[in-house]
């Protein structure tokens, strides 16, 4: 590092730089999110072809009396499906962010990780809640609405200390959640739009802006 | 035309109290292994300019303790914060009068 400013230019982009760079987890990787999408799309093709078995079972009212409870067959295993997309998906983050923060030198757990994972978590965990509570109550049709719905505000909390990208995926969650709750036979398809399709335009796009150029 | 260089401020000369400074005006406080890491200094270089930054009221200190370790964080106060501010539109017109 300089210690003396001469060139005002340089002063101001160290400035830009390091504001970025201590307020923002940069270290999100457009991989993780191709990754993730890839695991909800196996996961939404499982669930289409073995669990509903080619659509013979619809996923809405239909639904309601296959899923007596979680223990039910279609219950159990619908839930141990999205389940294991999550597991996957979260260790793909972690995965392809710790190598992208060890390519650039960077620390992977610094301030700006822990201020990323609490506003990203918050909205995460509440909509898991509400939505372990609709499943145990037997009221499976808004399920998928609610998961696109708060997984999109929790995109759009996180996004303002990560790569913007992330915020516009968020409101596309949102979005494509409000859909499932209006077109609720359509469910599994926006859901695999949402954390499929959509996880892997993010993350390609974040991919060749921010990591390709390099 | 006045001239911008008077509103330079003398202590931003560095860029590393230039760097401190950034740092804390969008981290509302920041302990001493952050700012190491963010800057990638070492223990000495850091804590002189602190120290400088702090002698000169930009930034404040305040030393706790997290269970039984000890932790110092900083913070950008007012005067500081004026000043920053004071030393980026003094860079933006060295800038736009090049």
């Amino acid at each position: 590092m300089k210690t003396n400013s001469s060139n005002p230019n340089e002063d101001i982009q160290a400035i830009r730089e390091i504001m970025e760079r201590s307020s923002k987890f940069l270290s999100l990787s457009g991989l993780a999110g191709i990754f993730a999408g890839v695991c909800a799309l196996v996961g939404a093709a499982v669930a289409w072809f073995f669990i509903f078995d080619s659509g013979q079972i619809r996923y809405s009212g239909h639904l309601q009396n296959y899923i007596s409870s979680i223990n039910s067959g279609i219950g159990f295993y619908l839930a141990l499906d999205a389940l294991l997309v999550l597991v996957f998906a979260v260790l793909g983050a972690v995965y392809f962010s710790f190598r992208k923060a060890k390519k650039a030198g960077r620390q992977f757990w610094t301030n700006s990780t822990r201020r990323l994972l609490f506003h990203l978590m918050l909205p995460l965990v509440s909509g898991g809640f509400i939505i372990l509570i609709l499943i145990f109550r037997n009221k499976p049709d808004m399920v998928i609405s609610f998961m696109l719905v708060f997984y999109g505000l929790a995109l759009v909390n996180a996004g303002k200390f990560t790569f913007s990208e992330i915020h516009y995926l968020g409101l596309t969650q949102i979005v494509l959640g409000i859909l499932a709750a209006v077109f609720i036979n359509y469910g599994l398809l926006l859901w695999a739009i949402g954390f499929g399709l959509m996880h892997i335009v993010y993350g390609t796009m974040m991919f060749y802006r921010h990591e390709r150029k390099k | 035309m006045k001239n911008p260089i008077t509103n330079l401020q003398k202590v931003f000369d560095s860029r590393i109290r230039l760097g401190i400074m950034s740092a804390l005006m969008v981290n509302d406080t920041l302990d001493f292994n952050a700012l190491k890491e963010l800057l990638g200094l070492t223990d000495g270089n850091l804590a002189s300019h602190l120290k400088t930054l702090e002698q000169q009221k930009i930034i404040a200190v305040s030393k706790q303790f997290v269970g039984r370790k000890p932790s110092t964080t900083f913070k950008a106060t007012e005067l500081g914060k004026n000043l920053f501010r004071k030393h980026l539109v003094a860079l933006e017109e060295l800038i736009n009068n090049q």
